[in-house]
């Protein structure tokens, strides 16, 4: 395996409510690599949504150490820290929620590569056009309103901007979880096609074990706040080894009537 | 088979809207079986459970017709039909127990005193499966889980032995394993009553499960109905075939493979 690209250990993460303390994230160690596609999948309330708010420092751990780009990810401050902080994108379930209510579509973007300074002043133009062309978008949507565009359309918006700083991680949060299923897969081929292209890693959290199999290389499954098992994500989910993992391969619901022929060896080999 | 609701030609549009939500619906809903209605976003899934249910919102214009053999003078709400919403969290009401949101629809239904009511909140919470049915009794939603709240929504949903209960996105909050849970408990629940069960969801492959028929819903039209099996290997409708090909399970090809 390469250099990782993020390497976390032991982190610990308590929330208190009321009279009960409720350990979220509880001795969490991982690694994800350049160009590497981590799933993370558990159940409601198992830390992984506290995971990526730590990992992106919303929050903040109460113990544990973050490796991020070779630098003490939790050491870092200001401005370090926000140059820094371009690299590790964060895309969420409800990007209505995530965006400014009186943005457009084209000032999303813009915003997020004046601030970093992506590209000079003159090119912005040319390079929000060039990053909603890139998300399947038309070019006609770059003056509307973020309200007045679709779930789909506006997931793409937030991939376009999570993009358009040319980050080397992008934290993904069920960002697929409220698509349609026709939307779904297109978002998902993006998302493969971009790593591909620009060699980002994904951390891919969902509940969503099928959805999180076709996308990831590895898979690490949560569980009241520990990882309780990590591998690749063919042998992962063919053998197992822990209840809550043989509880997701059981729920995923299946086409009935439906049969599809077995996957040829080969076709895993030349997706690369 | 007898029927408990045929649907003739209902078109249903909203008020100012443009566009109507439902166009021409004409379907017969067979007693005791589980009807799956699908569709993605917009189909109008929601608003033909919602038409079924009289749930629509005031000076909606309706047109078409439902009836009701079996039931004279149309069916009553909360009696005749169950109507189990998606978000648990905001249809039980945050300010009552437990208990007595459950027991509301036995005591006014089936005329149960308070204390024959209690009991019967206590067999229907243990007839959803949750546990110290008591405690739960005396909680209030705020302090159940989401699929905690869910089950208790089903237990009142089914307090007056409706006939025909209609789930709309029961599982589409929960996660995977409480989604499984609940379907489970749906399914069990409709075919030891004697229940109809009318399931709508985005979810095909859910709905694939436990369905005897699914009828599929696109931009307010009926493009398919039929047994499920035939439906899923002989899709006749466009919207169907482009369902089944979106989906994903642990068979569907991965898009990347094992290391970068």
């Amino acid at each position: 395996m390469t250099e990782p690209l993020l390497t976390a250990r032991d982190l610990r993460r308590t929330f208190t409510s009321g009279r009960r303390h409720i350990t979220a994230l509880d001795g969490v160690s991982l690694a994800i690599a350049p160009g590497e596609t981590l799933g993370l999948v558990g159940g409601s309330g198992c830390g992984k949504s506290t995971l990526a708010r730590v990992l992106t420092r919303l929050i903040a751990p109460e113990s544990g150490a973050i490796a991020f780009m070779g630098d003490d990810w939790l050491a870092l401050g200001g401005g370090r820290l926000r140059a820094a902080r371009r690299h590790m994108q964060m895309v969420f379930q409800d990007p209505l929620a995530a965006f400014n209510p009186r943005a457009t579509v084209g000032g999303v973007l813009a915003d997020a590569l004046r601030i970093h300074a992506v590209v000079p002043k003159a090119a912005r133009a040319a390079e929000v056009a060039r990053l909603i062309d890139r998300v399947g978008l038309s070019s006609g949507l770059i003056g509307r309103s973020i309200h007045d565009i679709s779930g789909g359309q506006r997931q793409r918006v937030a991939i376009a901007r999570a993009i358009s700083v040319r980050p080397r991680l992008v934290i993904l949060d069920e960002a697929v979880s409220a698509l349609d299923v026709s939307v779904r897969g297109r978002i998902l081929e993006l998302l493969v096609d971009l790593q591909r292209e620009t060699g980002v890693g994904y951390l891919f959290i969902s509940h969503d074990l099928a959805v999180v199999r076709a996308v990831s290389h590895r898979i690490a499954v949560m569980d009241a706040g520990r990882l309780v098992e990590e591998g690749p994500a063919a042998s992962v989910i063919a053998a197992p080894s822990s209840d809550v993992l043989a509880h997701l391969i059981g729920a995923v619901p299946r086409l009935t009537g439906i049969i599809r022929p077995e996957r040829s060896e080969d076709r895993q080999d030349d997706a690369y | 088979m007898t029927t408990v609701l045929g649907i003739a030609d209902l078109t249903v549009t909203y008020r100012r809207a443009a566009a109507s939500a439902l166009i021409g619906i004409s379907l017969e809903v067979e007693a005791g079986e589980i009807l799956a209605i699908i569709g993605e976003s917009g189909s109008g899934k929601s608003t033909l459970a919602r038409a079924i249910a009289d749930l629509l919102p005031e000076r909606t214009e309706v047109a078409g017709l439902l009836r009701w053999p079996g039931l004279e003078g149309g069916p009553r709400a909360g009696r005749d039909i169950g109507y189990v919403f998606q978000d648990p969290g905001s249809s039980l009401n945050p300010v009552l127990s437990i208990g007595e949101q459950v027991g509301e629809g036995a005591r006014r239904h089936l005329g149960l005193s308070r204390r024959a009511a209690d009991a019967e909140v206590l067999r229907l919470l243990t007839r959803v499966r949750l546990p110290e049915p008591e405690r739960i009794a005396r909680a209030f939603p705020h302090q159940l889980s989401g699929g905690q709240r869910q089950r208790v929504a089903i237990a009142a949903a089914i307090a007056a032995q409706p006939h025909l209960l209609i789930a709309d996105e029961v599982t589409s909050s929960l996660d995977v394993v409480v989604q499984a849970a609940i379907v489970e408990l749906l399914v069990e629940l409709v075919r030891a009553e004697n229940m109809t069960l009318i399931f709508v969801t985005h979810d095909l492959a859910l709905a694939s499960g436990i369905a005897d028929r699914v009828a599929v819903m696109a931009e307010g039209r009926l493009v398919e109905l039929g047994p499920v099996a035939d439906v899923i290997a002989a899709p006749k409708a466009a919207e169907t075939a482009a369902l089944i090909a979106a989906h994903i399970d642990l068979t569907t090809p991965p898009l990347v493979g094992e290391a970068p």
